[in-house]
């Protein structure tokens, strides 16, 4: 019995993390800036294939994978310095930029790098319970996805540059003018954005084909959390993610998973229209 | 009725743009006569896409509606062509079941619009709502793969596509060569005129009013989520038609012209054309087209590495587009209006960028 239990858990854990890992960045850009990082899936790809490049170089894997979300964050600032502060006053043309980036970055890589590179295989290890095998690394996964949130959590709450990211994304001309940098606050959110996706890429790099177009897998994903967490990241995207990945987990299960994703896009649109502003909205409304 | 092809909220007004106009339309219309049957297919083939740009014109532009799903109810569309004609049989039914295919994308985007205008979805939301949309369709009709999946007759064959459908036809007459391409150059001239009067009525000068301010709009009487709709169904319904007429025109269609990189086409050309005018769409996105063809043959990464890069230089230099700023500036100089018609148009789209 209890390894029945324990694979109900094993597979909500899979996909909670999943949503977790791919919408954190995602959510953390719209949380602060109000930007919607359309290139998300290309700094997920940029993980992926950093982590693996540094493998097949003799690099071990968590090393490789904290390099490649470091790497990630970088480009991100960089992003973020070069083409994103321009539109943080019109958010809809941040969107059209962003994509514009993800267009250009996916087709040079397949013209540079082409379509196929060497993968590496998941990490071995295993473990039975009753008469089930699991990986162990869906569950590194899943620890790693309580990590980032936990994270986060200490991050925003508990640091001054929490403090200071707090203030500006709640109003952020008084932040200013109480002397909060709010240019390098945005630079870097982007920049813990942009390395949460390469952490996302890093990680799921072992499990996954490696291709340019790879983001692609994640984006539904990182949209429907981030518009089920709504507007406040910090209270809405866990939530969000607990209940699509219970609905997407139930279906998945029974349906199998394309059945899942249609079923959760469904269950999104259906919320939305009961809720347009998200989990969030209602947390913070019984909180007063 | 005709009063409304020229007003407020279209460019291109007097003798000179309708004389332009009707030269452009007469040399569409001898083109056949001069150029050999392949280049007569490629031109229908770049005028198929052309609905599709003008239908993100009218809910962007004139409506706010930033819709990321063209190529999903283009893929509703095309697909429901394919199933119509594969099990309706050829002939003249195959008219029918355009017509129905399109029907069908239209009654698809009614459901998803509703669910997101009276939920209250805005700006950015509604842009990846249907986006995630479209890329979940591409993502279920690539794994269809494998003959348990099929609808009546028609194989849906996952990432291969669907094939074997008849193109439109009278009869035993397949619409095909030059005689698809009249078809298209009438449908592209009809659909052009009945939006210019449709946005230059009183229903477009709502759909505007929503898209400066929907509160206000409101605050006026109008049931604003109605207008919204309505323009979403038919920005979307064109879209339909596109991907019914794509369907037709090579007998084929795959989940890749759905899913991405394909979703953003329609966009660039919208952007880069400037989505607030309907000529400038129609013109831009034809030369994007033209030029997007040019390029795939060399190389397709490399032409939609260009399209990426048009798209960021867009929203970058030119937020209102490319097209629509040259228009205006040739506009200007023709009329006479010079400098002072520039300065004042200068500062109107700093005013609009600053807004948006």
């Amino acid at each position: 019995m209890s390894a029945e239990v324990f694979s109900v858990f094993y597979q909500f854990a899979d996909v909670f993390a999943f949503l977790i890992l791919s919408a954190a960045g995602l959510a953390i850009v719209f949380g602060m800036m109000g930007v919607i990082n359309m290139a998300h899936g290309e700094f997920i790809m940029c993980g992926a294939y950093v982590t693996v490049g540094l493998v097949n170089l003799g690099v071990p894997l968590p090393i490789a994978q904290i390099a490649a979300a470091i790497t990630a964050g970088l480009i991100g600032v960089v992003v973020e310095y070069l083409i994103v502060r321009r539109f943080y006053k019109r958010p809809l043309d941040s969107l059209l930029a962003t994509w514009g980036l993800s267009l250009i970055v996916t087709q040079s890589m397949l013209l540079i790098v082409g379509s196929s590179v060497r993968g590496i295989g998941t990490p071995e290890g295993s473990f039975a319970i009753g008469a089930y095998t699991f990986s162990s690394y869906r569950l590194v996964l899943f620890a790693a996805a309580v990590a980032v949130l936990v994270g986060l959590y200490i991050v925003f709450m508990k640091t001054r540059f929490g403090v200071i990211a707090r203030a500006t994304m709640q109003n952020a001309a008084m932040a200013r003018a109480l002397g909060a940098r709010t240019g390098r606050i945005y630079a870097i959110s982007f920049g813990i954005g942009a390395g949460l996706a390469g952490l996302c890429g890093a990680l799921y790099a072992p499990t996954m084909t490696l291709i340019p177009t790879m983001g692609a897998t994640f984006v539904v994903e990182s949209f429907v959390t981030v518009v089920i967490g709504g507007a406040n990241v910090l209270l809405g995207t866990a939530p969000a993610a607990l209940l699509l990945a219970a609905i997407r987990m139930t279906l998945n299960a029974s349906y199998g998973q394309i059945i899942g994703q249609i079923g959760m896009l469904v269950a999104v649109i259906l919320i939305i229209r009961v809720l347009p502003e998200g989990l969030s909205s209602v947390l913070v409304r019984r909180g007063r | 009725m005709i009063k409304l092809l020229e007003g407020p909220q279209t460019l291109g007004r007097g003798p000179v743009f309708w004389s332009c106009f009707l030269a452009v339309l007469a040399g569409a219309l001898i083109y056949p006569l001069f150029a050999d049957s392949y280049d007569v297919g490629n031109f229908s083939y770049f005028l198929i896409w052309i609905f599709m740009a003008l239908g993100l014109c009218l809910m962007w532009g004139y409506g706010g509606m930033l819709s990321f799903g063209q190529t999903l109810f283009f893929g509703i569309a095309g697909y429901a062509y394919g199933v119509l004609a594969i099990n309706m049989g050829g002939g003249t039914t195959t008219i029918a079941a355009l017509l129905l295919s399109v029907v069908i994308a239209m009654i698809a985007a009614g459901i998803l619009g509703y669910f997101m205008i009276w939920g209250g979805i805005n700006g950015i939301f509604f842009g990846i709502v249907t986006l995630s949309a479209t890329l979940v369709l591409a993502f279920f009709l690539g794994q269809t793969a494998g003959p348990e999946w099929h609808i009546g007759d028609a194989r849906l064959n996952g990432f291969n596509g669907m094939k074997g459908m008849d193109p439109l036809a009278i009869g035993s007459v397949y619409i095909e060569g030059s005689a698809l391409y009249y078809v298209m150059v009438a449908l592209i001239v009809i659909v052009y005129l009945a939006l210019r009067m449709l946005v230059n009525s009183g229903i477009g000068n709502v759909i505007v009013a929503t898209r400066e301010n929907p509160q206000r709009a409101e605050m006026l009487g109008y049931d604003v989520r109605k207008y919204q709709l309505l323009t979403f169904v038919l920005g979307s319904g064109l879209a339909g038609l596109s991907g019914a007429l794509y369907t037709s025109w090579g007998q084929f269609i795959t989940p890749s012209s759905i899913g991405l990189p394909a979703a953003a086409m329609p966009i660039v050309w919208v952007a880069f054309s400037g989505r607030s005018d309907l000529t400038a769409t129609l013109v831009g996105s034809f030369l994007l087209l033209f030029g997007f063809q040019t390029i795939t043959v060399y190389s397709q990464q490399a032409a939609l590495v260009l399209m990426g890069a048009l798209l960021l230089a867009t929203v970058m230099a030119a937020p209102q587009g490319f097209v629509l700023g040259i228009g205006k500036f040739v506009a200007d100089r023709l009329t006479g209006r010079g400098k002072r018609g520039e300065a004042d148009l200068s500062a109107a789209s700093t005013l609009k960028t600053d807004e948006a």
